[in-house]
């Protein structure tokens, strides 16, 4: 049997992540093509909707990318994202879907490298986790 | 129009980049394969899609194919978008109608081992974006009127610069000082390095400035106690002693300086009697009342430290002028200056520097782990060169500490959600791109309010801050990206005002109407973060651009396939 492919989705904010995604490219720093990246301004954009959307439409696990706390474009919406995907994650646990099947992680403009390892570690969870069967409710 | 299915016609533009693309994915299968989607109508690979040829393709196929969504599969939107965006409003195509896929940084490059899964990844993110093409919108930029008047707030050497700027381009400027004169720390101050003018002779021509121009209102003894709007259109509340004064402006420029750290009594002995602060000698200098035949001075106290780990700037050349100073007055007195690291960068305070060696300013370097000692009028410090430890007799020991925050700051920052950094000084949006911006357009900053700065440093960026000001206030109009948040259906708000209590900028109000409270959204103050909409139980919010349909389209193609 092939191993399992995990179906990632990646929501990246315009002025953090996206550029860390872009600059992991340029660096030929290599991970796992798993992921496929959806772009939002912010990480304050990512509606807890959009992620039970994810799963209920098949994802494996849904990975929240935005600047650092402090860097934020927006001043402080990441920070409202993380409470944000706080109740997110306890819904998920609540729907059994598990919350350890969301991240929200900070990867600067600069930090190609950590794009790839959040990216590699994420995937490897995931694979870990198994292929999500979701339960009639 | 797609006659087969009713959507919107699409054209899909898939470059090879050269090799940086076409070398690791099968470029011409992602163009057969985005044929079948729905919606697609032309499919094309180009060899750069960027260049002049590549860019007359697309002009072409739009007019041959009647295209009325483009979508390139290409680089990075961060770099290109703008490109790409032009080339459609030059063929008729609103440039909000154009979709960019990354498929080079975010897949050829980062999975170059990997053709077969790349080129998969490559058809999933093909597909996304034409599915997202599909619900895009045509938007307009926003424009509004710019009120032609400043508000200042801090009437130190950099608010009355600022002030005086704005004015003699015309504006009306409303300068807010809450002491009861102008002026700020320089009033405090003897002479100025590295020229050693009197302060009050750089002071008074600006001040007067300031004062002679009909065209700028002083508020002494004041304070902002109200800021609402945004840019272009800011409803002030000045509190003076007598009233409370209403105003508009359209720009504001933070100029509230920073206040001298005033070590706790005992700290190496302070007692503001013969061991005093730098700001205190300025003021026993200017009264001409300075008498020491032994001066000790210290610097770094209270500063790079774990309380305050950031250097002050100011303090060093601030020592070696009234050590040249005390020099000068009194050539037989003996002065000290011990120091952990010396800051006196360029050509003009290093020779300021050697002038002090040459009038026999002794410097001592310290080590932070072997601070000096404090006993019996004497200072005992560990000469790091001379590998032993010094006795210093004193009968001044001046102390040279940091410049912190200005009191007030937090509030300050609240009432213009504008932010603050670790030390509380206010934050620039971006270190070099602007240095002297807020990263909310029309507030500006200066001077020591940022960061400590000298009176030089601080007049160039009053300068700066006062001509970025007055872009706006020329101009007249603003124009902002249409990505911005607005309410779908007023009856859909249940007037919860959670939206209003999140949004960074202020942009959302909550009004009284007839059916109960209501959000507003100020479509020019809003940035496009998003939050509101994400935040919204009702869903009664959507961003133009990021909608709900548009984001939740990708996520489906993803899915379904
Ligand atoms: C001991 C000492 C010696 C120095 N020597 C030199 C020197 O020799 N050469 C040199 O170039 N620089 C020197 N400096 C630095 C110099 O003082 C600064 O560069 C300069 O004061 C910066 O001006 P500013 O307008 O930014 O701030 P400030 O001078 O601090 O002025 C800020 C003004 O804003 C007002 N304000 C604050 N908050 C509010 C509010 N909420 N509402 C209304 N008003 C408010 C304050 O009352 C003040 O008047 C020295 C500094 C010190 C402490
Ligand atoms: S812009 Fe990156 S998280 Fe807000």
């Amino acid at each position: 049997m092939p191993e399992f492919e995990p179906r990632i989705i990646c929501f990246a904010c315009n002025w953090c992540s996206y550029p860390g995604a872009d600059l992991a490219g340029v660096s030929r720093i290599q991970y796992p093509p798993n992921a496929r990246i959806i772009r939002t301004m912010c990480s304050a954009r990512v509606s807890p909707v959009f992620v039970l959307r994810a799963f209920q439409r098949g994802a494996d696990g849904v990975l929240v990318t935005g600047c650092h706390i402090g860097d934020c474009h927006y001043i402080s919406g990441n920070e409202k994202a993380e409470e944000n995907m706080r109740h997110t994650a306890e819904l998920l646990d609540l729907l059994g879907i598990g919350k350890e099947r969301l991240r929200l992680e900070w990867v600067s403009a600069g930090e190609g490298g950590r794009f790839a390892e959040v990216m590699t570690s994420f995937v490897e969870q995931i694979k870990k986790l198994g292929k999500l069967k979701l339960k009639e409710i | 129009m797609n006659e087969k299915r009713g959507l919107p016609s699409v054209g899909v533009f898939v470059c090879r980049c050269g090799v940086n693309i076409g070398g690791f994915l099968d470029t011409p299968a992602l163009v057969e394969y985005a044929k079948t989607l729905p919606g697609v109508v032309f499919a094309k690979e180009n060899l750069y899609t960027c260049s002049e040829s590549g860019t007359a393709e697309i002009k072409k196929a739009i007019q041959e194919n009647d295209i009325q969504r483009v979508v390139v599969a290409a680089c990075t939107p961060l770099t290109h978008e703008p490109l790409f965006r032009a080339i459609c409003q030059e063929a008729g195509v609103n440039p909000y109608l154009f979709e960019f896929v990354n498929i080079r940084e975010h897949c050829s490059w980062a999975h170059m081992k990997e053709g077969e899964e790349a080129t998969k990844k490559a058809k999933d993110l093909i597909r996304m974006g034409v599915a997202r093409a599909i619900e895009l919108e045509p938007l307009e930029s926003i424009e509004a009127e710019v009120e032609p008047s400043a508000l200042v707030i801090g009437g130190g050497i950099s608010g009355l610069v600022a002030a005086a700027s704005l004015a003699e381009r015309g504006f009306r400027v409303a300068l807010v000082e809450r002491e009861g004169e102008l002026g700020g720390m320089l009033r405090h101050l003897y002479k100025l390095y590295p020229s050693d003018v009197p302060a009050e002779e750089v002071l008074k021509p600006w001040r007067d400035k300031v004062i002679d121009n009909p065209l700028v209102d002083l508020y002494l003894e004041s304070e902002v106690i109200s800021v609402k709007g945004y840019i272009g259109n800011y409803d002030v509340v000045i509190k003076s002693p007598e009233k409370e004064i209403p105003l508009k402006a359209g720009v504001i420029i933070l100029a509230t300086g920073a206040q001298l750290w005033e070590p706790p009594e005992g700290l190496y002995g302070y007692n503001k009697k013969d061991v005093i602060t730098q700001l205190e000698l300025e003021s026993l200098l200017m009264k001409g009342k300075l008498k020491a035949d032994k001066v000790v001075m210290i610097q770094c106290v209270g500063a790079m430290s774990p309380e305050r780990s950031y250097c002050s700037r100011i303090c060093c050349v601030t020592a070696i002028k009234n050590a040249i100073l005390i020099k000068e007055l009194n050539t037989a007195a003996s002065v000290h200056i011990l120091y952990r690291q010396m800051q006196a960068y360029g050509d003009e305070y290093e020779s300021y520097l050697r002038r002090a060696k040459e009038l026999g300013v002794r410097f001592v370097n310290f080590s932070p782990e072997q601070s000096p000692v404090v006993e019996n009028q004497q200072v005992k410090v560990y000469h790091q060169l001379l590998g032993r430890e010094l006795t210093l007799p004193f009968d001044l020991l001046v102390l040279s500490t940091p410049l912190v925050t200005q009191r007030g700051s937090e509030a300050l920052a609240t009432l213009l959600k504008v932010p603050i950094d670790q030390d509380g000084f206010f934050l620039e949006a971006h270190i070099k791109l602007r240095p002297l911006d807020f990263s909310t357009d029309g507030i500006y900053l200066c001077g020591c309010a940022h960061y400590p700065a000298d009176v030089g440093e601080a007049v160039s960026q009053a300068l700066g801050a006062a001509s970025r000001a007055s872009i706006h206030l020329t101009r007249g109009y603003i124009k902002v990206e249409p990505i911005v948040s607005s309410l779908i259906d007023e009856k859909l708000c249940q007037g919860c005002g959670l939206c209003a209590g999140l949004c960074p900028y202020g942009a959302i109000e909550m009004v009284d109407t007839s059916e109960g409270k209501k959000a507003r959204i100020i479509s020019v103050a809003c940035k496009g973060c998003g939050i509101c909409a994400a935040s919204c139980y009702c869903q009664a919010i959507r961003l133009s651009h990021y909608t709900r349909e548009q984001l939740e389209a990708q996520i489906r193609a993803l899915l379904s396939a």
